[in-house]
């Protein structure tokens, strides 16, 4: 299982906790069990989202791996100027 | 100044060198194309016809008269796309293209015309009859949630705002961790305070321009000054409802974007023009029509909440912050509230975004969106509070500064990053000690971005003659040409001068992310070096043939195949030139590619010290010295990267001082022009020194971090603290114009 914390605005959308616990080896999977997890979320996983794994941030890379001791947190989708 | 730290990156020979500029020549005799160079063969001119009002319903549009002019090819309403029902963000871009049920701000596109010549095209503007019914309208950020305030869009706030809030209240966002109001507890002074900033135009000198061309067959090209001509077709299709494939968009030379050209104004428009013509449509923005329609940042009305405690540490961090982005979703606000803090390690730390919509053109990019309005809250406070307690501002910083393993603000913990280094180098910088006369005061400011990859490819060709040319998909708005050929030749081991490197069209390559989020010297020179990792590979391969030895046997240095060992056997090195020579009889043309989403750029940050003289009769202020220090991981090419660091102070100075869009009581804006709206020019500016540290990012094989946006995060704040000690009062509202900062004068007595 993979700790994730996800932002504050995010919280009422799953059972108001910071952080909630996922099975998933990769970003795909993480994605994926977050929505089935917690569908009040979907909306902004549709929207999009990145994630911090161990303090890089990822926006597309579906197979990016994570172990269970990673550090991982949803953040708003990146853009840039 | 570079300051290199202790790494295992390589020893350069060509990064790190400040080589002649590959467009250098094209830009200053005038040969370089850009978005308005463009024509072709029977082309016509496209114009807009724009909404005079702020707030209307768009009862009809009558096209008939000026379709019956001579010379009129083509008139496009709304009526002429088809309705895009399942992704609102392109029907966003859509309706901000051609407005449908309603014009949403001053500017806003209602009709379009293609005529054989400029005047008859504005002839039939004239003549197109739109029938309006006045709206009440709305451009202040805070007005925008009063109750009662007009309303833009019913049912667009999304499933995180809270019930009975304004219809133009559409997200909301928070980030943090700890209990600030428990931490503000622990504080010896609390400094609560309300920001303002005005929106204001990325202010790039060449105005949106294009030529499309759309044929009965339903291939189309389009030539355009953009910031991501991927984007742009794939947008276009999405659109126009045609495949991707066949639409070649090609992007010109480009005067300058910082966000402004990552988004659609008149591309579809030329298209719809060109294919209801069946001839070339060329379109051009002019001044005005870029400042009343093409995206501004958005202005911010920001209350923050900091405790400290006397000896410096900073308790609690609180900011809740409203941003107007425009009359469309996706104003910039999440990253304000994710980057306010980011530069500071607290216990106790929250941000409250708010994406707010107002009767104003669409917000857009603008460098690091978000954030330096974010910056310029909190660093006032923080500098404020050392101010009351005494402390040295830098020292404050430094006590608080996030370091690796520092919780962000934002969520993560932080890998090695180089906030500490910019304010001890800028501590020890001469700039800190240098004495100040009267009415002059000194601000710093800190500041951050996040930075991102995305889908990048490069090609990569060995020509016969051995000279090196690199395809690239990203516009070159910062030097990329120079980098890419910089990163080819160190890979390579050969001269800069024998590589050229070509932004390639969208039939070239695979698909591209737009230039923007500092992206492009990291992400496209990681696909550079991949590029030529796989032509060494290839041209060790040939050697190997032609020696008739192992390919593993043999290895690339400086420049040349060479038996890995005295075991593969004596033979000369090979040089590029020779392997490219004979490469036809050994298995035909050598090239390297690489294709690749490179995730994983390295945060940034910055410190700027900015010095001030406030004129007590006028409330003008003059810069009188300014310092950037700031981590670029590693300088590929240092001109650029310190052209970077002065170009995003430059913008943020003009932004702190100037810089407003102005809307009358009608909702009109009423500075849509460079004489009104008061960028700053030379003559405003002391020359800015840029000191280059370089703590190498660990993510991307020469240690590059992107260093495009950072820079326009403190200046804001850096400004405002120089002047606020200049003034004797502290300033909260940008900009800081004269007849502002004057009566902040009379009222202080």
């Amino acid at each position: 299982m993979v700790q994730v914390k996800i932002w504050g605005s995010l919280a009422a959308f799953a059972d108001d906790q910071s952080q909630v616990e996922i099975e998933a080896k990769n970003l795909r999977e993480l994605l994926d069990g977050l929505a089935a997890a917690y569908p009040a979320m979907r909306p902004q996983l549709d929207r999009g989202v990145s994630v911090s794994i161990d303090g890089r941030i990822y926006n597309d890379s579906w197979f990016t791996p994570i172990r269970e001791d990673s550090e991982v947190v949803l953040l708003a989708r990146l853009k840039g100027g | 100044m570079a300051l290199d730290s202790k790494s295992d990156l390589p020893q350069f020979k060509v990064v790190g060198t400040r080589p002649a500029r590959p467009d250098g020549i094209d830009k200053v005799t005038g040969r370089a194309r850009f978005g308005a160079d463009m024509s072709a063969p029977g082309m016509l001119t496209g114009l807009i016809l724009r909404s005079p009002h702020a707030h209307a319903r768009i009862v009809s549009i009558d096209t008939s008269k000026a379709e019956a002019l001579a010379g009129v090819h083509a008139v496009v309403t709304r009526k002429d796309f088809r309705e895009i029902t399942d992704d609102d963000f392109t029907a966003d871009i859509l309706d901000n293209c051609m407005a449908g049920a309603k014009a949403l701000y001053d500017g806003h596109a209602i009709a379009a015309v293609a005529a054989s010549s400029t005047k008859i095209a504005r002839e039939a503007l004239k003549l197109i009859d739109v029938t309006y019914e006045k709206l009440d309208h709305v451009t202040d950020v805070d007005e925008a949630i009063e109750d009662g305030a007009p309303v833009l869009h019913e049912g667009r706030s999304d499933e995180t705002v809270p019930a009975g809030m304004s219809p133009n209240v559409l997200s909301r966002y928070e980030f943090g961790h700890g209990d600030p109001e428990e931490g503000l507890k622990n504080a010896d002074h609390v400094v609560e305070r309300t920001y303002k900033t005005e929106a204001t135009h990325q202010g790039y000198i060449e105005p949106h321009a294009c030529l499309a061309q759309m044929g009965p067959d339903g291939q189309g090209d389009l030539w355009v000054c953009t910031q991501g001509h991927y984007m742009v077709r794939n947008t276009c299709a999405a659109i126009l409802g045609i495949e991707q494939g066949q639409l070649r968009v090609t992007a010109s030379e480009i005067g300058g974007g910082f966000g402004g050209k990552t988004t659609l104004f008149l591309e579809p428009v030329a298209l719809m023009l060109a294919k209801k013509s069946g001839r070339p449509v060329k379109m051009v923005m002019t001044r005005s029509e870029v400042l009343r329609a093409t995206g501004p940042t958005a202005s911010t009305s920001i209350d923050v909440k900091i405790g400290m405690t006397k000896d410096g540490k900073i308790t609690a961090g609180f900011a809740e912050m409203r941003y107007q982005g425009g009359a469309y979703p996706g104003s910039p606000v999440e990253f304000g509230a994710m980057s306010a803090f980011a530069p500071y390690d607290l216990e106790h730390v929250k941000t409250i975004g708010w994406d707010i919509v107002t009767n104003r053109p669409k917000a857009a990019a603008y460098r690091a969106p978000g954030a330096p309005m974010a910056a310029f809250a909190v660093e006032s406070a923080i500098d404020e509070l050392a101010r009351h307690f005494g402390l040295d501002p830098l020292e404050v910083r430094l006590k608080n500064a996030a370091r690796e393993g520092t919780k962000a603000s934002y969520g993560p913990t932080y890998p090695a990053i180089g906030l500490e280094a910019t304010l001890r180098t800028a501590k020890d910088h001469p700039h800190w000690s240098a004495p100040l006369g009267e009415n002059q005061g000194r601000g710093v400011a800190c500041g951050f971005w996040f930075n991102f990859g995305g889908d990048t490819c490069v090609t990569l060709n060995i020509t016969p003659d051995g000279t090196v040319t690199v395809s690239e998909g990203n516009p070159d708005i910062g030097g990329s040409r120079a980098s890419m050929s910089m990163m080819a030749a160190e890979e390579l081991g050969i001269p800069y001068e024998k590589v050229r490197t070509i932004v390639a069209d969208t039939g070239s390559l695979g698909q591209n992310e737009v230039t923007d989020g500092s992206r492009v010297t990291f992400a496209v020179g990681l696909a550079t070096i991949e590029a030529a990792r796989a032509a060494k590979r290839e041209m060790c391969k040939r050697a190997a043939m032609i020696w008739g030895i192992d390919e593993e046997a043999v290895e690339w240095v400086d420049g040349a195949a060479q038996p890995a060992g005295p075991n593969a056997g004596k033979f000369p090195p090979m040089t590029l030139a020779e392997i490219a020579e004979t490469a036809s009889n050994t298995g035909g043309p050598i090239a390297g590619h690489h294709e690749a989403n490179p995730e994983g750029a390295g945060v940034s940050f910055a410190t700027h010290m900015c010095d001030v003289e406030v004129d007590p009769d006028t409330g003008a202020a003059k810069i009188l010295r300014y310092t950037v220090f700031q981590d670029a991981g590693k300088a590929i090419h240092p001109a650029y990267v310190e052209g970077q660091f002065q170009g995003g102070a430059a913008q943020g100075i003009g932004w702190a001082l100037n810089e407003e869009y102005i809307y009358g009581d009608d909702g009109i804006l009423q500075n849509a022009g460079f004489l009104d709206y008061r960028v700053p020019v030379a003559s405003d500016l002391p020359m800015i020194d840029a000191v280059i540290l370089e703590i190498p990012n660990p993510g991307h094989p020469y240690g590059v971090r992107g260093v495009g946006e950072t820079s326009i995060v403190p200046p804001l704040a850096a400004v405002a603290n120089a002047v606020s000690a200049a003034a004797g009062v502290r300033m909260t509202d940008l900009p800081m114009s004269p007849p502002k900062l004057l009566a902040a004068l009379h009222a202080k007595g």
